[in-house]
This record gives C-alpha cells, structure tokens and sequence, in this order.
C-alpha cells in the first residue's frame, strides 16, 4: 500500500475540490477501494472521505424516492418506503455481499464498484486493458466464467458485479452528480459505459465530478416485481446471472414491464428489447422466450461463460412466469 | 518413498503376523475402555473461554520489545531467473531495516522432506530457499522487506524491482501425462496392487462401470494465517508459530540453521486451523534468517494471497475406477488407478487409492497411481489426503453400479463387505461399518428415498438423496513422549509439546489423564505447544490422540512404578508390583483386593514430596501393522437441485460414524461435522482456479475461493457406534479427517437421484447441471 493523505469532505462542494486532480479517490465504505488499493489495482495519493455526505432517504415533492450517496446498503434495503414502493431493490442490495459489508457500502460507492475480473485484481500476473489500456486482456483465453456475454469489445469482457445497481436499471433510476461543469442528472442506464476500446472507463462520470443521490421515479411495478440472482453458492457470492424485473397485467395481457440483467454484461443490462416483445403481449411461455431470444441474439459466449445464455433464458422465463402468476 | 521401505515394511508386517496379539502394545484391551468415568462424557473445551475472551495469543499476537515486521515479494513468473534486482527504492522507504534476497540471504541447507526417515524429516519441499536466483514456481519467495511496522514493510515490498529471464515451464496437467512417474509407494504402502487379473475380470463380468473422475486442485484456508514472530536471544532461537508439527520443526530448524537442540524453541500453544497445511514451509525460515540479519525479533504473517502463493494444497487429480459384479452384485473386480500431481522437489502424494485397498473385497484388483510433474508450489497434505477425494471416485462408482443393476446401493455395499483386509489378509481390529449403514439409514429415513432418479419434485425443485461410505486408517505415531507430574495436592499436570488447533486436544487428554490416574477432571491440567516440553509427534494422519494416548499410558505405567516405590515397606501395598496395582480414586490400589491402597496425597506427604515427575514415550505403535485398523462412515445426503438454475441446496446431511470409542461428544461432533462441511465445499464449491497458461493461480483470496457459507451448510446430524477398538489405547481410532471422506458422493449421489445426472467432475457447479 502506498503511502496516502486522507480529509473528511463536509460538503459536496468541499469533495469535488478536494476531489480534483490525478492521484485522488473518494472514499464511500472502502469495500472496494480498499481491497483495490491492497492489491495495487488503486494506487490513489489522496482520499477523500465522503461518508459523511448526505444519506437521507426521504420522497421529494415530485413523487420520486431520493437516496443519499452515502446512505448505506443496509439502510437502503430496510427503509420503509423502499421495501414497499420498491421491493426488488431492497431484494437485489440483500442478495448482494454480507451482512458487514452492506453495512459499511454505500450507495455512491456501490454504484461505482469495479469489475470482479480475476485478471483485472492481479497487478503483478496478469494483463488487462481495464487496468492498464492497451496491455492486453488475459481473460478471453482464461477464466471467464464470471465474464460478460453482451455488450461486450475485444478489449474486455469483464461484467459489472452490482446487484443492487441491476434493480436501479429497472426502476429508471437516475444519477443526480455534481462536478465543476456543475449539476447534472445522469439516467442509471447511461451512468455505466460499455468497454469499446476504453475498458478503463466504467462510468461517464468526469474527473472532479461527485455522486451526490439515486432519484428513483414512482414505481408501478412494486405489486408484481422480483429479483432473482443465481450464484454458486447461497450467500456471499457475485451473480452468474440475475433478473430484475416488474410489470403490470390488464386483462390477462403484459401492460408495462421492465427489465435489466445483472452478471451478463459490462454494465447493468436494461433489457429493452426483450420488453418490447412483451408489451402488450400474452403471458405465455412462447411469449417469455421470445423475450429472451431477442435480447440474447447479440451475445458472444467464451467458452468459460457460454451456459450463462441457457441460463439467462431460464431465469427469466421462471421470473416472468412467477410474476404473471402461471407456474413454471 | 523407495523399494527398500516398501521391502522393510512388508517384512515387519509379515513378522507382525507371527506374533501373538497379547505380546504386542494393544494386544490386550486397555483396561481404561471398560473402566470410564471423565472419557466419553461431554465436556467443553478447555480452551473455549480463553479464545471466547480474545485472551488466547497466537503466533501473530506475541508482544516484544523492539519488534520489526517482514513483507514478502513473490515471483510472478513460473520459470526463469531473475536477471535484474533492484532494492534501492525500497532500501530507503521509510521505516525499512532491510531488504533481503538471495544475494544476502545466510547460506543455510535445504529440509530433509517429509517421511519416515528421523521426526525431523518435515519439509514440504526440497528448493533452496531464496539461495539462488532461480524461479521454479509461480509465487516463490524472492524477496523480504523488514521495516519498523508492517504498512512501511508492505509499502517497501511494492518498491523492490525485479526483472526475470522466462523460460518454459511444465503447468498443464493433461501434457504432463506422458512423463509421470509410478512411486513404488504412497507414504506406507506399496504403491501398484495387483491381485489377479482384473481387467479380464471386468470384461467377463455381467455388470460393469468403468468411468474417470475428476477433483480440482484446492487450497489451505485456516482462519488464522500463516504467521510466525521469530526471536534470537544470542545463539538461541525462539519462534512462536503456528505449526501442528512443534517438536519436529525445532529439530529440522536446529538442523537447518547448525544449532544444538536445546537452542531451539517453538512455541505453538494455539493454532487457528491446521488441516495439514500448517507445516514447515518457507516462510518460517526466511523469517528467522531475516530475523538475524535484522537483529532483532521479527513477525511476518502471510497475507491470504501469501498463503495461497506459497503454502501448497490439495493435488487436481485424474481417476479412472471401473468395478465389475457378478450376478449377486459380488464384486469381481475392482480396478482404481490415476493420475495427480506431486513435483519432485515436493514430499506429499495425494493416496487417493489408499482407502480403495480396506473397503471392500474383490476377486481381483488393479491399483495404481502415478505422479506428474509440473512446476508449481509443492502440493501437501489436506484434511484427509487421498480418502477425501478417492472416496468421491469409488463410491460414486458404487453408486453407478447399484443403480445399474437395480439394487438398493446400501444393500450391494454390504455385500462386499470384508472379513480380512482384502489386500494384506490381515484381521481388522473393529468393524462395523454394516451398523452403522443400519443406524445411519434408519435415523435419516433412508427408506423414504425414490430409487428412481427425478421423479421427486417440489415446485422447481428436484429432490433426491444419496449415500456413500467414508473411511479413514488409524495411525499412531512413534516417538511420542509425556510428562505426567503428581502434586502432593493431589493434582496433576500433564505436558507434552503436541498441537492444539482448536480440535480439543487438551480437553479429551484431560479426560483422559483424569481416568487413567484416577483423579477428577478438576484435578488435571494439560501443557501442550512448547518444544521445551517432552516431544509429541505432529499433529497429522488424525493420530494425535491415540499417540498421546499411548504416551500417557506409558507415563502412568512408569508413576504407578515410582509411587510403589515411593511408598515403601510401611504401605498397605507394600510388596506389590507394577503388574498387580492400578491408580483409582486418587491412589493406587491392589488390582487383587482394592482393600489394599494408599492415596497420591499420603504417599507424597510421607515421602516428603511435594511432587513426583515421570517422563515415558508410548510403546512402538505395531498393533497397525499386525491390524488392519480403519474407521469408516455412512453419510447421508438429501438435496435439491433447482430445474430452472441447476443450483443444488444441501437439505440435511447425517453421518454415521464407527470410530472406536468417542472420548468427548461434544468436540467430536464438532470435528466430524466441521469435516462435513468441508465435505460440502469439495463437492458443491471449493476450487484454485489454476491458469494452465501461465501456471498462475487466480482466485486467491476468500472473495473468490468459495468455501460454504452458513447459508450453505444445513441442519448436519451427527451419530456414532461408539464400539472401542481392542487394540488402540482407549479404543479410541482418530476422527479428525474421516468427517470430510465418502461427503462429496453422497451429494453427487443425491444430485443423481434427483436429477438423473452423474456429474464426475467436482465441483458439482450449476452449470454442470443445465
Ligand atoms: C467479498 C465481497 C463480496 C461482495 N459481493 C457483492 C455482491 O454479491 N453483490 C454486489 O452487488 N456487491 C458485492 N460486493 C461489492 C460491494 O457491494 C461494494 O464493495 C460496495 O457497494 C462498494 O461501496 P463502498 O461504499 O464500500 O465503496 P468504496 O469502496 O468506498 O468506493 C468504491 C468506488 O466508488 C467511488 N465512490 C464512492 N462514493 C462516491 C461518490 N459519492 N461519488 C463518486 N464516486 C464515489 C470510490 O471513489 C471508489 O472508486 C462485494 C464486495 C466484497 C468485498
């Protein structure tokens, strides 16, 4: 670990000006910037603490449930308005980590946190162009099992380990930042960026630039919704595959859904074209696989990863199936 | 080992067989299995509160005056040479005392490796240690920072700059087949079987399974990490450590570092987890060299990635099993050969055919392993080496063979059982495994299982069970040695260098003491973790217990000797010899007419005493290789397997256990169901993600190494016969590794049962399953 400085931001203000410049990180929980840092993945001069910031959970005027970047995981998913307007994310921050660790994350740092690539940890074996740009990646010919079937380049195949950022891509989330250009509001769908030939790049976050809240706009969905995340063992491990999803019914018929993947691509995956075959349509299973084709049919498997495809289209007919009330 | 230790041990074993039972230690039942008062009671650990209050110090936490700490720097390269060393940066990083490499490293020696050859032949691996420049794994050791504290060692580290000259190496398992090496034996047994001919035996028999199996390789992860604070006091060396081999490794360290003996002490009184992965290994003697180039005490913990780098594991291994039945399901042929990994400069085979010889009969056998070589960090011993992932293949096999030929697979199991030893003919001391199939079958509502795979369901869920045989031999170690010191309070204090590792060592000797000197529990106290106390073996093969048990018996055997003579003429059991007295009730007795005693307590106080002290080794450990000694298991497995996602969720789990007799319940529970879980995790889970290409291991740290969680581990119900084995001390046989044995087939078995899929290829991941 390098030697670093450390200050406490008492304001957004104060955090982006500490926070400008090479060499500085914001520090959330430290669950995943501390471990980067051991591991030499993060090599920050300076830390800027910003767990003091605001945390609230409170509904704002317009009807939307606005979170504080430094609410923790924990506190998220037992708040009240949460588990009842949004109960697939309360489900998806408690199917992520541990106890210890949703109690220390929080929602800036969650929605920040870097791939899980065994390839991108190891500084001192292995190649990776998220890590270091144009380098090389050692995960296309190696262990790929955790990695990205969609959205993926030749650079990088590494996919975006969030749980609960998978049920905010759902929900039309959206990223209220703050920064030296000024305030902006960033929908969740666009918050993450796909590889191309700049894996090193996760966010479209700009340097200086500050998570200050997730807005989440009313929900429809919060009577019919799930989150279903498979993973090898039952706690304490990242996704292979998971669902989120909603939606509502009118005369037998899907009316509204929503949907996005977790575990299968570099960022959390709204799965719109799978929605669109299924607005208005019949819940029937040829309908749910029909889903699943469409948003598949640009998938590169690995071979590490290649039974994410059949599972993926399980899963999801099982969601879908579970939410319109058929059996499997 | 070589043909010659194969010759000398099948020559003792034959002798062994001329000898009567009665001459041998053994050869009559120790009278402690009939008389039992603490032995068998539930007890708690002794241990328990001191770890409960945090008060317990492990070698990590020593305080001392001055101490400096050590960071390591591993080789990312697998083979080669280092061709640029740069400590300069690091050199003058704050807080740095100094940078060692294998320029400055001290010329010491490389270890005797692990064997029978002296108790101080306790080496992992015969590489030099940092004494050259040369690369010949993937996290070899090639540097060591000390430094005033810890973050300015780790931060140094980082500093030091390396260049390497790469050469090839050997790290894929399936190109290293052409050149692996049949070892005339696996630790003491001869390594090739054959017993008629059995693949012409398989060929003729109406019913067959003939199938390869496959285990990944897997790594240490103890709770506590490798840690050691290293000491020189002059010419003298003390290391606390966290070892489950105390004496041996003062006296390998000794050796390696041209000291006396008595100038080397290891203290280890507690270990945070062994497994057999808490050997002797570089980073104690690179500590303890730094330690003097430093001169001043130093502790250097591994970090969880140090572990994985340079502390080996679990070998992949490669089984083909093929077993051929007759028409009543009698087993004509049982063939079980294979491959696994075990580099020359390394001193653990994985036996995983070793449990193959003593389970079931056979008309003929073919049994046969074969080691390959690849570079990587030497592979060592893992909670039952062999038995635990031999077990998966064999009765897994078993299992495919029942189900082809329609029987009941308790039942056909049954069959083959042995009268004798199928391979040396010798007599078992004890078996009963039949009892506990019955026991364990009835309690877990065997009966209750569909024979018919996928045919239980519950919603999307398939549900089956399953069970398998585990086993694992008895072993005590020679060169075993206990103090036993009579208080004239009437107390006494038992000590021993032996391991405690959070198994209940000191607790069940305490029981045990408390019998066999006739005193309450309360009266006894046990020493243990210091090379300064009388030498105990290590703490390996589940063979402590029995060792020390011998030790004790010993030791009482020679007090009984001293208080007699103590006594003298003016006693009631004046006269009286060895043979004729037995200690109970606080004194010793005549065996003839217990009207006849004295207590310890008068005795002491006439002679003036305020204490006796006896030292004894146990007798030389024969009665293995006159009896076939084995324990065996029937665990029971019932899960299910979700027919969307392919994940398995483990219902319940009951082992049935014949281990001889149970000295504590309580902390037997305990290890058969810790084995347990990490049978869970060897057949659902546990896997180094070893990249072949580079011969990197990948996943090395708890976030990616997967273990079960809580989640994971269900209800694990937990039953023994409890039958005293006539020829060990106590009766007791060891039970620290069979928990983990005969695990992973009772799941793959229920994963058949429920899905219809026999997966050979651990782990049993849900992919696997789609
Ligand atoms: C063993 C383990 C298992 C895990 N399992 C799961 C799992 O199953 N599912 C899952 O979803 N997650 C899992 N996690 C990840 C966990 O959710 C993240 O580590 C956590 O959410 C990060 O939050 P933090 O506050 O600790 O972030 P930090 O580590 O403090 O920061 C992470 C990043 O966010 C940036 N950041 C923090 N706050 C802000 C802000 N306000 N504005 C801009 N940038 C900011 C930091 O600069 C840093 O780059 C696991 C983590 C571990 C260690």
């Amino acid at each position: 670990m390098t030697p670093i400085s450390y200050s406490r931001a008492t304001s957004v203000a104060e955090a982006g000006r500490l926070a400008d410049g090479a060499g500085a990180r914001l520090l959330g929980g430290g669950t995943n910037l501390v471990d980067l840092m051991r591991k030499g993945v993060e090599r920050p001069s300076r830390l800027v603490d910003v767990s003091g910031l605001s945390d609230a959970i409170e509904l704002a005027r317009s009807g939307s449930l606005v979170i504080g970047a430094a609410a923790r995981n924990s506190a998220v998913a037992a708040h009240p308005l949460v588990r009842q307007r949004y109960p697939m994310l309360a489900r998806a921050i408690l199917a992520g980590a541990s106890a210890q660790i949703r109690n220390m994350a929080t929602v800036g740092g969650n929605l920040m946190q870097r791939t899980r690539c065994l390839y991108f940890a190891d500084v001192a074996g292995s190649r990776c162009n998220k890590r270091e740009p144009g380098s090389g990646c050692d995960a296309v010919g190696g262990f790929n099992r955790y990695h990205a079937v969609l959205g993926t380049s030749p650079a990088c195949i590494a996919a975006h380990p969030s749980d609960m950022c998978v049920a905010l891509a759902a929900l039309d989330a959206r990223v209220q930042v703050s920064g030296p250009g000024g305030d902006r509001m960033i929908p969740l769908v666009d918050f993450h960026r796909l590889p191309g030939d700049r894996p090193d790049r996760d966010t479209v976050l700009d340097p200086g630039e500050v998570i200050v809240a997730v807005e989440l706009p009313a929900s429809p969905f919060a009577g019919r919704s799930a989150y279903r995340k498979v993973r090898d063992r039952s706690s304490y491990a990242f996704a292979l595959v998971s669902v989120a999803a909603g939606l509502t019914m009118r005369e037998g018929r899907i009316e509204e859904v929503a949907i996005a993947f977790g575990g299968i691509a570099p960022k959390p995956w709204r799965a719109s074209r799978a929605e669109a075959v299924l607005r208005g349509g019949p819940a029937a299973g040829a309908a749910f696989a029909a889903a699943a084709d469409a948003e598949l049919a640009d998938a590169a498997p690995l071979a590490g990863n290649a039974f994410k495809l059949a599972l993926t289209r399980r899963t999801l007919e099982a969601v879908l199936s579970e939410l319109t009330g058929g059996s499997l | 080992m070589s043909k010659t230790q194969n010759a000398i041990i099948s020559s003792v074993r034959t002798v062994m067989g001329w000898v009567p039972a009665q001459w041998l230690p053994g050869g009559t039942p120790d009278p402690l299995i009939e008389r039992r008062a603490a032995i068998g009671r539930q007890a708690s650990r002794l241990d328990g509160p001191l770890k409960v209050a945090g008060e317990a110090r492990f070698a990590a936490e020593v305080a001392m005056d001055r101490l400096c700490y050590a960071a390591l720097v591993h080789s990312p390269v697998t083979r080669g040479r280092i061709t640029r060393l740069d400590t300069g940066a690091a050199e003058t990083a704050p807080g740095v005392i100094l940078v060692m490499t294998h320029r400055t490293m001290p010329r010491i020696g490389t270890l005797p490796l692990i064997g029978i050859t002296d108790l101080s032949a306790v080496g992992n691996s015969s590489i030099p240690i940092m004494l050259d420049a040369e690369i010949r794994y993937n996290g070899q050791v090639v540097a060591a920072v000390v430094a005033e504290t810890q973050e300015q060692a780790d931060h140094a580290a980082s500093l030091i700059e390396i260049d390497y000259a790469i050469d090839a190496a050997r790290t894929r398992f399936q190109d290293a087949r052409p050149d692996a090496r049949t070892p005339a034996s696996l630790l003491m047994d001869k390594n090739h079987v054959s017993i008629g001919n059995a693949e012409r035996e398989l060929k003729r028999a109406p019913h067959r399974v003939d199938n390869m199996y496959r285990t990944p390789a897997q790594n240490h992860n103890a709770i506590e990490l490798h840690a050691v604070t290293a000491a020189w006091e002059g010419d003298s060396l003390v290391l606390h450590d966290a070892t489950q081999m105390i004496a041996p490794s003062a006296a390998a360290l000794a050796k390696l570092f041209g000291l006396k003996r008595e100038q080397v002490r290891v203290l280890s009184p507690f270990v945070g987890g062994g497994f057999g992965g808490k050997g002797l290994w570089d980073h104690q003697i690179v500590a303890i060299a730094a330690a003097r180039l430093a001169g001043r005490p130093l502790r250097l913990m591994l970090s969880r990635e140090g572990v994985y780098r340079m502390i080996g594991g679990r070998s992949p291994s490669e089984q083909r099993v093929a077993i051929g039945a007759d028409a009543e399901g009698r087993f004509t042929a049982l063939l079980h050969t294979g491959y696994s990994v075990m580099p020359p400069y390394g001193a653990c085979p994985e036996p995983y055919t070793l449990g193959t010889r003593a389970l079931y009969g056979a008309r003929s056998f073919e049994i046969m392993q074969r080691h390959l070589d690849l570079d990587i960090v030497p592979n060592t011993f893992m909670r039952a080496p062999g038995e635990a992932i031999g077990s998966f293949a064999v009765e897994s096999a078993i299992d495919e063979l029942a189900h082809a030929m329609g029987v009941d697979p308790i039942a056909l199991r049954l069959r083959n059982l042995p009268e004798r030893h199928p391979i040396s003919g010798a007599p078992f001391s004890q078996h009963a495994l039949g009892q506990a199939y019955a026991e364990g079958a009835k309690r877990f509502g065997w009966d209750r299982r569909h024979a018919e795979p996928g045919t239980v369901r519950e919603g999307e869920w398939r549900i089956g069970m399953g069970c398998a045989t585990g086993s694992f031999p008895y072993a005590r170690m020679p060169g075993a040695n206990v103090r036993i010191t009579l208080r004239g309070d009437g107390t006494a204090v038992i000590a021993c260098s032996a391991q405690e590792m959070g198994m209940g060592t000191a607790t069940v000797q305490a029981q045990h003491a408390a019998d066999r000197l006739g005193l309450p529990l309360e009266a006894i106290s046990v020493e243990l973790g210091d090379s300064a106390l009388p030498a105990a073996p290590m703490a390996g093969g589940s063979s402590q217990t029995a060792s020390i048990a011998g030790a004790i018996a010993a030791a009482a055997t020679k007090l009984a000797g001293e208080l007699l003579r103590l006594a003298g003429n003016d006693s009631p059991i004046a006269g009286l010899r060895a043979g004729e007295v037995q200690l109970v009730e606080e004194g010793i007795a005549s065996i003839a007419d217990p009207t006849r005693r004295e207590s310890y307590r008068s005795i002491l106080a006439r002679a003036a005493r305020e204490a006796i002290a006896v030292t004894a080794a146990g007798s030389a450990p024969l009665e293995f290789l006159k009896f076939a000694m084995h324990s065996s298991s029937a665990i029971f497995c019932e899960l299910r397997v979700s027919a969307v996602t392919g994940e398995v969720r483990v219902d319940r789990l009951l082992g049935s256990f014949d281990c001889g007799t149970i000295l504590n319940p309580k902390t037997a529970a305990s290890q058969f169901r810790g084995g347990m879980i990490m049978g869970l995790g060897l057949a659902l889970m546990e896997e180094t993600l070893f990249d072949e290409r580079s011969g990197r291991i990948m996943n090395p740290s708890l976030a990616d190494y997967h273990i079960p969680a809580h989640l994971d581990v269900p209800e694990i119900d937990v039953i023994w016969t409890g039958i005293p084995d006539p020829r060990s001390p106590l009766g007791a046989r060891g039970i620290g590794e069979i928990g983990i044995t005969g695990v992973a087939a009772a799941v793959a078995n229920a994963v058949f049962n429920a899905t219809g899929k026999r997966i050979r290829d651990l782990p049993i991941t849900l992919d696997k399953l789609l």
